[in-house]
């Protein structure tokens, strides 16, 4: 495969912006192409097209990182935008580096079978309107339906000032589904998706027929839902459909840019138990075909598997290149960007909670009273206070270790340290959830998440009901 | 507007006009063309954090043929891929439904209001003066209150010009840019950590007022110290103008006319209904040069206009693009909106505001018995539904216990409907304040609103 840009070129940008002095200088080179279709309404809309081709420049000054981006890849083009980052960045001094490339020994690889750049338009709209049909088809309550297809093809670049050369291809396919249902109680809305770092024969596998008809099932049971509780108690979430949780009540915290400005409540407490024994939480970039996996980090360094609790001790944070540069450390491949405009930060990869030992059934069983959360939405974390919300899509009560009526939408909101503390059953069904976007700063990036059922002893549930 | 900006939107009307004189017979043409850059600086510890200086540009061509649409885009204005994004939106045309309403706005015969959006001082202000303006803001800061850390001290400022025409006969410019201040604070009182922020915009680095921010940021952080997890119950809750900007953003997506045209709108039945207590009437007016999303002309190059949405608690009309409205058989309200070269146009409300009353925060404040001050909501993309209505967000605040502010709390939520809440306006405060986002704040006092603690 070729370079998105040339090995010497590299080489004579890089020296340029050391040049003046610098301590360090990188080039991210990105060229995406993406498709998306958009359903709605029992039309499809449209089909969309796009490119993306550029370079961003990082020189990084003592204290002081400069960056300049550019779309123009020609030699000159990428000289000019070295020369904008390192002025920004510069603090004085002089001197000439000279900088030599060695192409990393990881080579680019995926399994993509399928790379659906060769598939036809017509193959992805149809998977729009099969989804179209099954939704509609669940219930006459159904009165519409939006289906959304993307693919991007991306081929990535790093090359730094200490001589490393790094490439690689990803490869993602998504699928979104929303559904809305007409009732009595006013309109309700279902929602699914699915996403994968892998080619179009995801699709040869996953069911598009049965997830359009859970987005509608979720807006159709929400009919007949009532007011969610208000105050604390027990919160029981399905597998697969919790792991924002985690996401929230502790990986932001543990990103070290957060930890190393004494943002998180989980500074300065790496060895001490800050969970449940019963939680352990793993951030693995490296898991097949899940939706945050990457083979480099977007600053060239192989992802791993990072152990972040243990047991419910803190093991470690996860880390960017330059902070782990600066502290003497190996990175944890876990510097991530949007794109080739934005700065890389420490990022979530799939971020996801290993499984226990307590049978699901006995979870819910065992809980006198309390919320059942089937499907979790987005949610919002304050790292310094540990405060977080994560919202319910589709919940129901538990009543005497039974689950009954269905609850209408509320946000949760917890305190991450606590919450954690407070898990007291964790179930042997580990499965992932849908695909997520995490932001952070500005920046989107996409994560996986993941978790057996399991049981927080007590949570406030936003709603409106005594 | 300078001559050296007029020319650069020469060049990319000369771009766009190119595109769209290549439409074939029966072809409808769009080519929307724009290029726009920002600096952003930040200060950490007295020391400049990083720097970023960017510049993007980038075409996006919608096709029309036999009431099917496609489009694509290209992150460069390259002649090459200009052609290729041609090609391809033409290509994508093919795959698209038959939709009767489809097609591009024609000019309706209303001309844009001409406003200055452009100022020279910002385009030419000194990166020397950017950073000393980031780091004396973090001075200022750290310089409010012994208990504050600043956690990120930050100058941005950006500038933006477009050009779009199209076979219908559209053919429209502009070009404007802005800047703001804002810093992000940590309290520490031994025991815990609270944040804060503040911020302060303009379209002038003279407009920008570092001593506002500091002082708010520092504010926020320290009156949350010591803040407890209040007991659940019903109260009236007074939103903070930031809160409330956010607020309207929220009920902005039940007045869309493709929402309503589409069944996803709460009040798709309700027009000339009263959907709202007397004190609510909510005006989008992106011609008010003081909203931070002021513009001359809408995603679609029709001219940005004043609409009065709800007056006096009834519901006089939804916004829309010309799609929405040859569906709902009316005519566009100018609130096409555009998420850049790389997206089509949706619709949305450009500029937000209630109007205000008369009295002041403190004022409303006193009037309340028993209540809540919400300094800040977090959540509200996962716990507040527009198409169902339900509402609940994590909050933090102050309580109100006979008209006084009393202790702090924190790791709470409010809950209601968003129909609920427009019904349940008590008072719109005077201190309308712009924020840089596409709805002013203004304090407002809603009543019987479910807080949610231990």
């Amino acid at each position: 495969m070729p370079l998105v840009i040339d090995h010497d070129i590299c080489e004579r940008v890089l020296s340029t912006a050391m040049r003046t002095g610098v301590d360090f200088a990188e080039i991210y080179g990105e060229d995406k192409r993406s498709t998306s279709a958009g359903l709605d309404d029992g039309r499809v809309e449209q089909v969309n097209s796009g490119r993306e081709r550029g370079a961003g420049i990082r020189v990084v000054a003592g204290e002081t990182t400069g960056f300049a981006h550019t779309s123009d890849l020609t030699e000159s083009g990428l000289i000019a935008a070295a020369e904008a980052a390192a002025a920004a960045a510069r603090q004085g001094g002089g001197g000439t580096r000279t900088v030599a490339l060695t192409r990393s020994s990881h080579q680019p690889s995926n399994d993509v079978q399928r790379y659906p750049d060769t598939i036809s338009k017509s193959a992805k709209v149809e998977l729009l309107t099969r989804i179209d049909e099954a939704a509609r088809a669940a219930g006459a309550a159904i009165v519409q339906v939006s289906a959304g297809y993307g693919d991007s093809r991306k081929r990535v670049l790093v090359a730094n000032s200490d001589g490393l050369l790094a490439d690689d291809e990803v490869v993602r396919c998504l699928l979104r589904i929303s559904a809305v249902a007409d009732g009595d109680t006013g309109l309700q809305t279902g929602y699914e998706s699915m996403g994968h770092t892998i080619g179009f024969e995801v699709f040869d596998t996953v069911d598009v027929e049965s997830l359009a008809g859970d987005a509608a099932r979720q807006a159709i049971t929400k009919l007949q839902a009532r007011a969610a509780p208000s105050g604390s108690m027990p919160v029981v979430i399905k597998h697969g459909t919790g792991g924002v949780l985690f996401h929230e009540a502790c990986g932001h915290g543990l990103e070290a840019d957060h930890v190393a400005k004494g943002a998180s409540v989980y500074a300065g407490k790496t060895g001490e138990l800050v969970a449940s024994p019963l939680v352990t939480v793993v951030d693995d970039g490296t898991m097949a075909g899940e939706w945050g996996t990457l083979t480099i980090d977007d600053e060239g360094h192989p992802t791993q598997r990072n152990t972040l609790i243990e047991d419910g001790v803190l093991t470690d944070y996860m880390w960017d290149f330059l902070r782990s540069r600066k502290d003497g450390r190996s990175p944890s491949g876990n510097g991530r960007r949007q794109s080739y405009m934005h700065l890389p930060m420490v990022r979530m990869t799939n971020t996801f909670v290993l499984d226990g030992e307590s049978a699901p059934d006995d979870i819910v069983r065992s809980t006198e009273k309390g919320v059942y959360v089937a499907r979790l939405g987005g949610g919002q974390v304050n790292t310094a206070s540990g405060d977080f919300v994560f919202g319910m899509t589709e919940a129901y009560l538990i009543e005497e270790g039974e689950i009954t009526a269905p609850l209408r939408e509320a946000n949760l909101i917890g305190n991450g340290p606590q919450a954690l503390r407070d898990i007291d059953a964790v179930g042997s069904d580990f499965a992932m959830g849908g695909p997520g976007t995490c932001g952070k700063d500005g920046q989107g990036v996409p994560v996986g998440t993941g978790q057996p059922t399991l049981r927080v002893s007590a949570m406030t549930i936003g709603g409106t009901a005594a | 507007m300078t001559d050296a900006s007029a020319g650069a939107n020469a060049e990319l009307q000369a771009l766009a006009d190119k595109v769209v004189a290549q439409a074939g017979p029966g072809e409808q043409l769009e080519a929307y063309v724009s290029r726009g850059g920002h600096t952003e600086v930040r200060v950490y510890q007295g020391e400049v954090e990083h720097f970023v200086s960017a510049q993007s540009e980038g075409i996006g061509v919608r096709v029309i043929r036999d009431g099917r649409t496609g489009f694509a885009y290209a992150g460069t204005l390259d002649p090459s891929a200009v052609d290729e994004v041609l090609a391809e939106a033409r290509d994508n045309v093919t795959f698209g439904t038959v939709d009767e309403w489809a097609g591009l706005a024609e000019p309706d015969g209303v001309a844009p209001t001409r406003q200055t959006l452009w100022n020279d001082d910002l385009a030419s202000y000194a990166t020397e003066a950017k950073i000393a303006m980031a780091k004396e803001l973090e001075r200022l800061t750290l310089a409010t209150d012994a208990r504050i850390r600043v956690d990120d001290a930050n100058y941005a400022d950006a500038w933006g010009e477009v050009a779009v025409s199209t076979t219908t006969g559209i053919r429209e410019t502009g070009q404007e840019n802005g800047c703001y201040v804002q810093v992000s604070t940590l309290a520490d009182d031994g025991d815990e950590t609270q944040t804060g922020f503040g911020f302060s915009v303009g379209r002038n680095p003279d407009d920008l007022d570092l001593g506002r921010a500091s002082v708010d940021a520092a504010d926020r952080a320290t009156r949350l110290l010591g803040a407890t997890k209040p007991p659940s119950k019903r109260l009236t809750v007074v939103l903070d103008p930031f809160v409330t900007a956010q607020f309207l953003g929220v009920i902005s997506s039940t007045l869309n006319g493709e929402s309503v045209v589409k069944g996803r709108s709460l009040f798709r039945d309700r027009l000339g209904e009263q959907v709202a207590a007397d004190a609510v009437t909510l005006v989008d007016d992106p011609t008010d040069v003081h909203a931070y999303t002021a513009t001359d002309v809408d995603g679609e190059g029709l001219a940005a206009r004043r609409n009065v949405l709800i007056e006096e608690g009834a519901l006089l009309q939804f916004v829309h693009s010309s799609y929405s409205a040859r569906r709902a058989g009316t005519t566009s309200t100018g609130n096409a909106t555009r998420g850049g070269f790389a997206g089509t146009p949706g619709v949305g409300c450009l500029a937000l505001a209630l109007r205000p009353g008369t009295r002041s925060q403190a004022e409303l404040v006193a009037g309340v018995d028993d209540g809540l001050l919400v300094q800040s909501v977090s959540g509200l993309h996962s716990g507040v539904n527009p198409i169902s209505g339900d509402f609940s967000t994590g909050a933090s605040g102050m309580l109100i216990n006979g008209g006084e502010l009393g202790a702090p709390v924190r790791e709470l939520t409010i809950a209601s409907t968003l129909q609920r809440m427009l019904l349940d306006v008590l008072e719109v405060g005077g201190d309308v304040d712009w924020l840089p986002m596409r709805a002013a704040g203004v304090t407002l006092v809603i009543g019987d609103v479910m807080m949610s603690g231990a």
